[in-house]
C-alpha cells in the first residue's frame, strides 16, 4: 500500500472528526430554523395560497439534486487525474445524498403541483430532467455496489459520471425540445428581489443555508464511513491470506 | 481495422443469433402494441413513430452485451489490446459491427413495421432518415455501457439501466423528427440534431470506451 | 399563528415526508458510521 492509501485518509477521518459534530448541529438548528419559519409564519402568497410553503422543502432539495452531481463530478475528476482515493469515496457518499434529494423533489414537486396545476406529474422539461436525473444516480450507484475490485470501481463510476454528465446537460436541452412546460421559471436568478418577496425569500435563504451544511455533514460522514469499511475490507484480506 | 470488422462480421453472421435475434425481437415488440392500446387504426398511426423508435432502442439493447462479451471470456479483448491497433480503434470498430448487424437491419425493417401501424406512407423517407441517422448513436452508446459492465458476471441488467438513460437524447430526436412530419411540419431541425449527437457520440464515446475497457482489462490481469 | 388554507393536506405531506426522508438518511448514515467505526477497532484493537 502506498503512502497515500494510509496517510492521507488518516487526516481526512481526523479532520472529520473534528468538524463533523459543528456542522450536524449548524444544520439541525438552520433547519429548524429554516423550515419551522417556512412552516409557521410565511403569509400566503397570491397565486399559491399557502401552497407556498412547499418551495421551503421543495426547492432546497432540487437544488442540491442538481449541485451534488456537480460536486461528483468534480470529484471523480480529481479521481481521475490525481488518484486520490478520499476523492473518488467522497463521490459515492455523495451521490447516496443526492439520490434521496432527488426523490425529495420529485415529490414535493409532484405534492406541489396537484393543487396547482391539477396534476400530479406532467411530462414539463424540468420534471423530466429530474427523472432521468433520479436515473442517473440509480446507475452510478448500482454500478458501485456491483464492482468488487474498489480502485476498478472508482474508476468505472468516474468515467460513468463523466460520460453522464455531458449526456445529463444534452438530455435537458433535448428534452426542452420536445415538450414546452408548465413550471415556472427559476425564482431564484440573481434578479431574485424582483422575483420573489422577502418574506418569501428569507426563510427559503436559511433553508438552503441548512441543506447545504446538513449535505456536507452527511458527505463527511459517509466518506469515513467507506474509507473505515475498505480498510476492514484490507484487513480482512490481509488475515486471510496470512 | 478492416480485418478485425470483417471478423466481427463473420462470428456475427455464423453465430447466426446477431440479426435473427434483434429483428425478431423488433417485430415482437411492435406486434405485442396494437394488443395492448386496441387496434384503432387513428390512435396507432399516431404512436407508430413513438413505438417504432423505442422498439428499435430495445432491440439494440437486448444485443449489446454480445459486443465485449465473447471476446472478454475467450481473452481475445486482451490480446486486440497489446495489437499495434489502439483499443478506440477496437470500440469503434465493436460499435460499427454492431451497427451494420442491428442498427443496419433494424432501419431497413422499420418502414415495414411501420405498415403494421399503419404510419402515413409519406413520412416513411423520414423513418427511414431517423433510424439511419440515430441508430449509429445507439451503437456507440451501447459499446460504452457494454465495455463498462463486461467484467461484471451479472451485467445484463446492470447494463440496460446504464444505457437506457443515456439514449434519452437520440430517442427523443429521432421519434421528434418522425412525429413532426407526421404532422406536416418540417423535421430538418430534428434530423440535424440527431446527427448532431451521433457525430458527437461517434467521436468522443469510443475514448471513454476504450478508457474504461483497459480499467477492466487492468483490474482482472 | 398559522393557517394552512385549502392546502393544508398537500403541504402537511410535503414537510412530513422530506423530513421523513432527511431523518431515514441521517439515521442510516449514522448507523452505517457506527457500524463501520466498532468494526475497524475490534480488528485494529489488538495490535495497538
Amino acid at each position: 500500500m502506498s503512502i497515500w492509501e494510509y496517510a492521507n485518509p488518516k487526516r481526512f477521518i481526523a479532520v472529520s472528526d473534528r468538524v463533523v459534530p459543528w456542522l450536524s448541529w449548524l444544520a439541525a438548528v438552520l433547519l429548524v430554523v429554516g423550515l419551522g419559519w417556512g412552516f409557521f409564519f410565511v403569509p400566503r402568497a397570491e397565486n399559491f395560497e399557502y401552497s407556498v410553503k412547499i418551495i421551503y422543502v421543495h426547492v432546497p432539495s432540487a437544488m442540491m439534486a442538481i449541485n451534488i452531481w456537480v460536486m461528483m463530478l468534480v470529484a471523480s475528476l480529481v479521481w481521475l487525474i490525481r488518484r486520490h482515493h478520499v476523492s473518488a469515496l467522497a463521490a459515492r457518499a455523495a451521490a447516496g445524498v443526492g439520490l434521496v434529494m432527488t426523490v425529495m423533489a420529485l415529490f414535493t414537486g409532484a405534492v406541489w403541483g396537484q393543487p396547482m396545476w391539477g396534476t400530479w406529474w406532467a411530462w414539463d422539461p424540468r420534471l423530466t430532467s429530474f427523472l432521468i436525473l433520479f436515473l442517473f444516480y440509480l446507475g452510478y450507484l448500482a454500478l458501485w455496489a456491483a464492482v468488487e475490485d474498489p480502485d476498478a470501481a472508482a474508476d468505472l463510476t468516474s468515467v460513468l459520471c463523466l460520460v453522464g454528465s455531458v449526456f445529463a446537460v444534452l438530455s435537458r436541452y433535448a428534452v426542452n425540445f420536445w415538450n414546452q412546460g408548465l413550471h415556472q421559471g427559476a425564482t431564484l436568478s440573481l434578479d431574485a428581489e424582483e422575483n420573489i418577496a422577502d418574506v418569501y425569500w428569507f426563510p427559503l435563504l436559511v433553508c438552503l443555508a441548512g441543506f447545504v451544511v446538513l449535505f456536507l455533514a452527511l458527505v463527511f460522514v459517509r466518506t469515513t464511513t467507506e474509507i473505515r469499511l475498505r480498510r476492514v475490507a484490507a484487513l480482512q484480506r490481509r488475515e486471510a491470506m496470512a | 481495422m478492416i480485418a478485425l470488422l470483417r471478423r466481427d462480421l463473420m462470428l456475427a453472421v455464423r453465430a447466426g443469433g446477431g440479426f435473427g435475434l434483434g429483428l425478431a425481437f423488433f417485430l415482437i415488440v411492435v406486434v405485442l402494441v396494437p394488443f395492448g392500446v386496441g387496434p384503432e387504426t387513428e390512435l396507432l398511426r399516431r404512436i407508430a413513430p413513438g413505438i417504432l423508435w423505442v422498439a428499435a432502442l430495445l432491440s439494440a439493447l437486448l444485443t449489446l452485451d454480445r459486443i465485449f462479451a465473447l471476446d472478454w471470456e475467450d481473452g481475445s479483448l486482451a490480446l486486440l489490446a497489446t495489437s499495434p491497433l489502439p483499443m478506440e480503434g477496437v470500440a469503434l470498430v465493436k460499435a460499427a459491427a454492431h451497427w451494420l448487424t442491428t442498427g443496419l437491419p433494424l432501419t431497413l425493417a422499420g418502414p415495414v413495421l411501420g405498415v403494421l401501424l399503419s404510419l402515413d406512407p409519406a413520412v416513411v423517407p423520414v423513418l427511414l432518415a431517423s433510424l439511419a441517422i440515430g441508430t449509429p448513436a445507439l451503437s456507440v452508446i451501447g459499446a460504452f455501457g457494454a465495455a463498462v459492465t463486461v467484467g461484471l458476471r451479472r451485467g445484463g441488467l446492470l447494463l440496460s439501466l446504464l444505457v437506457l438513460p443515456l439514449y434519452v437524447p437520440t430517442l427523443i430526436f429521432g421519434a421528434e423528427a418522425v412525429r413532426l412530419s407526421a404532422e406536416g411540419q418540417g423535421a430538418g431541425t430534428a434530423l440535424l440534431l440527431l446527427g448532431g449527437v451521433t457525430l458527437g457520440t461517434c467521436a468522443l464515446l469510443p475514448f471513454a470506451a476504450a478508457a474504461v475497457l483497459r480499467i477492466n482489462l487492468r483490474s482482472s490481469a | 399563528m398559522t393557517g394552512l388554507g385549502e392546502y393544508a393536506a398537500e403541504i402537511l405531506l410535503a414537510y412530513v415526508v422530506s423530513i421523513a426522508l432527511i431523518v431515514a438518511l441521517v439515521g442510516m448514515s449514522w448507523a452505517r458510521a457506527r457500524r463501520a467505526k466498532r468494526l475497524l477497532d475490534e480488528m485494529e484493537g489488538p495490535r495497538e
